[in-house]
């Protein structure tokens, strides 16, 4: 039990550390530091898992163990990745950044571990207030204008889910039951909780945690803040906060499918989904922005996602494993790109031309997480995408499979557009010269995750599979 | 005991009016400070008294009435500004839809399907009226500190419900939720610091850049 306490408390410890170091230099060293000990500790407790905490607040259930891999794996990375960084940008100040990595990290544990849906909502929200001052690191207009977008629709956001979160616990008053927000007891009760109030807290819910996942049409903050971020922290945003979201939404689903509403929530789920896959599909075409356009991915994958979860029964072991590969490749993704962005002092498509010539590795790693991230076999990606879209034809729900790879198909022309060019075209005669040439301490961390999206396409390890099986279950209803 | 806990509630609501009538920043920041104080004094109105409470309405009073005012007060000094400047839902269309509002909540309320022992009290009409309001605010003000005071008067809005279910809120999630709440409003002075900096006002409408061709 007190492996748990340690494991969220650790980063914070870091947190301390990295504020009272003074020199710039010195301090982003502690980011790798407390990730290996993070990446560690989820190893021992994936292997360990200590039973729950007396009063159930606190247990790593299977759901929550995923979330952890993923955070605790794309931490990792960042944090290598990010003293290769911010040696490159030595005169900006990383006190601010290093300092809210951390805090964040120690949310993001404290969402997967805990069991009460009013300490997850806290934890949750902490990651919403604490990327803030992230996607500020550049300190400019732009920045300052999507941080400020960022903040205001994402708190509103997680503050229309409190009040869901509400109604929910005053279903179990009306209905005379013990007030509480333990979710193995609202799961056992879930049936016998007044229908009107438990509807509209679903409701409240969906718009809330969605916002945060950025399910469209809430997703209006994600471009901006996605594209104005550095990379590193675009690969946390679309990577960790994402699947926190996600996993807040998750444990609503347990509920919902626990009581007799299963069939509403999730026809609302498909609903959402697709619209998030349509409005990526639009957005995505001639798109000059390859950072905004990596945000349209993000709306899209969201949106795999929740059709996934809409679908249920057999997508929902899909819509697990995508959460994974999601959060992989959009960690290549963001780095590779960040690379670029570097090397050519630009984002636009415009000026950012032949990255394959000037950043050959970042180049080919940005193509390479293009292909996975379209869902090109032998890629992770491939793999969910192909379990979500085939288990809707099993289902006979033809219209949603055949819209589904309708979708696909416009997005991965959309992205091609813009990512062939970028990674393959002529470079630019007239392009001023940077400093910036791909070197191992910026490229190893995105090239060891690609190699995990590779490996997951290929073999999935039998403790995985069954990792996944297992919480795929909890999903349908088991306990 | 309960027949003044709904005259506070009373009291929020006028606030709410309060609020959504005024140009003078100084003004609505002290109206949402005033409301936050009534807010923390409700809990010792209608739940029985014990230690963890008294640690409860002290945390609220500091945090809702004291801290976050000064950092929203101290905000306004250093950008510098007194008034809002033509909002996008001008002070009297927004005072008559925020009474259409309280309105609505009051009838909506009515015929929601309540806990036989809040049936007849306000914390639900107040809640919901209360929300609307500071969306209102949130939606209808150009100055970025108005519409932090707009998010505040929501989640007031929340925590009035909150109030009914005090047994499922245990102090740490209690607690937790007006630390994320400080450090939010924390961060979210600073971040207007760095607006009025860069733009030289606060205009939130001039944050238009990132827009798609």
């Amino acid at each position: 039990m007190y492996l748990i306490w340690i494991f969220v408390l650790l980063p914070l410890a870091g947190a301390l550390v990295a504020w009272l170091i003074p020199d710039n230099r010195r301090r982003p060293l502690v980011l790798p530091v407390i990730a290996v000990l993070h990446l560690a500790l989820t190893v021992t407790l994936l292997l360990q898992t200590p039973p729950p905490s007396p009063d159930r607040w606190i247990f790593l259930d299977p759901l929550g163990k995923l979330s952890l891999i993923c955070n605790s794996v794309l931490f990792f990375i960042c944090a290598n990745y990010a003293v290769g960084y911010l040696k490159l940008r030595r005169k900006r100040p990383n006190r601010v950044l290093c300092v809210s990595l951390l805090v964040c990290l120690s949310a993001m544990t404290l969402v997967a571990v805990s069991q009460h849906l009013g300490l997850l909502w806290i934890a949750l929200e902490m990651t919403t207030i604490t990327m803030a001052p992230l996607i500020y690191f550049n300190r400019n207009a732009r920045s300052i204008e999507a941080t400020w977008k960022y903040l205001l629709i994402c708190s509103v956001g997680i503050a229309i889910a409190l009040l869901g979160l509400f109604f929910l616990a005053y279903s179990t008053i009306v209905a005379k039951q013990e007030v509480t927000l333990l979710l193995g007891t609202l799961i056992d009760t879930a049936a016998d909780l007044h229908a009107g109030w438990r509807h509209a807290a679903f409701i409240f819910l969906l718009v809330g945690f969605g916002s945060k996942m950025g399910l469209a049409p809430l997703h209006t903050w994600k471009p901006d803040a996605y594209g104005e971020a550095p990379g590193l922290v675009g690969a946390l945003l679309a990577g960790g906060l994402v699947n926190c979201a996600l996993l807040a939404l998750l444990r609503v689903y347990q509920v919902a499918v626990a009581s007799t509403e299963a069939v509403l929530f999730q026809e609302v789920l498909l609903g959402m989904g697709l619209v998030s896959m349509a409005f990526a599909a639009v957005f995505m075409a001639r798109q000059s922005d390859f950072k905004r356009m990596l945000a349209y991915s993000s709306v899209e994958h969201v949106g795999i996602i929740a059709v996934a979860l809409g679908l249920g029964k057999g997508a929902l072991f899909g819509a697990l494993l995508h959460m994974l590969n999601n959060a992989f490749t959009k960690g290549v993704l963001f780095l590779s790109c960040g690379n670029i962005h570097r090397a050519y002092n630009s984002k636009s498509t415009q000026f950012v031309r032949g990255a394959l010539r000037r950043t050959p590795w970042s180049g080919a790693l940005f193509l390479a997480a293009f292909l996975a991230i379209t869902g090109s076999p032998p890629f992770g990606p491939f793999v969910s995408e192909f379990t979500i879209v085939s288990s809707a034809f099993v289902q006979q729900n033809y219209w949603t499979g055949a819209l589904f790879l309708l979708f696909l198909a416009m997005i991965f022309i959309g992205m091609a557009s813009t990512v062939i060019p970028v990674v393959l075209g002529k470079v630019p005669d007239d392009l001023e010269r940077t400093p910036y040439r791909d070197t191992a301490p910026t490229v190893w961390p995105p090239l060891v995750l690609m190699a995990l999206v590779l490996m997951l396409g290929l073999w999935l390890p039998e403790s995985l599979q069954e990792l996944l099986h297992q919480a795929a279950g909890l999903l349908e209803g088991g306990r | 005991m309960t027949a003044l806990a709904d005259q506070l509630l009373v009291l929020c609501l006028l606030l709410n009016f309060a609020v959504l009538g005024t140009s003078r920043l100084a003004f609505s920041v002290r109206a949402v400070a005033l409301q936050g104080v009534v807010l923390g004094v409700l809990p010792a109105l209608v739940h029985p008294f014990s230690w963890h409470l008294v640690a409860i309405v002290a945390g609220i009073i500091l945090v809702k009435g004291a801290a976050i005012p000064i950092l929203i007060v101290r905000a306004i000094h250093k950008a510098d500004i007194q008034r809002e400047f033509e909002p996008f839902i001008g002070y009297i269309p927004s005072l008559v839809l925020g009474a259409l509002f309280t309105a609505l909540a009051f009838i909506f309320a009515a015929r929601l399907p309540l806990a036989p022992e809040h049936e007849g009290l306000l914390f639900v009409p107040a809640s919901l009226a209360t929300l609307m309001c500071g969306f209102l605010v949130l939606m209808g003000r150009r100055k970025a500190i108005s519409q932090v005071i707009g998010y505040l008067v929501m989640e007031n809005g929340i925590f009035i419900f909150g109030l009914l279910l005090a047994e499922a809120m245990p102090v740490m999630v209690e607690a937790g939720a007006l630390l994320d709440l400080l450090v939010g409003v924390f961060v979210m002075g600073i971040v207007i610091n760095h607006i009025s900096r860069e733009f030289s006002s606060l205009d939130t409408s001039r944050l238009s850049t990132l827009r798609e061709e």
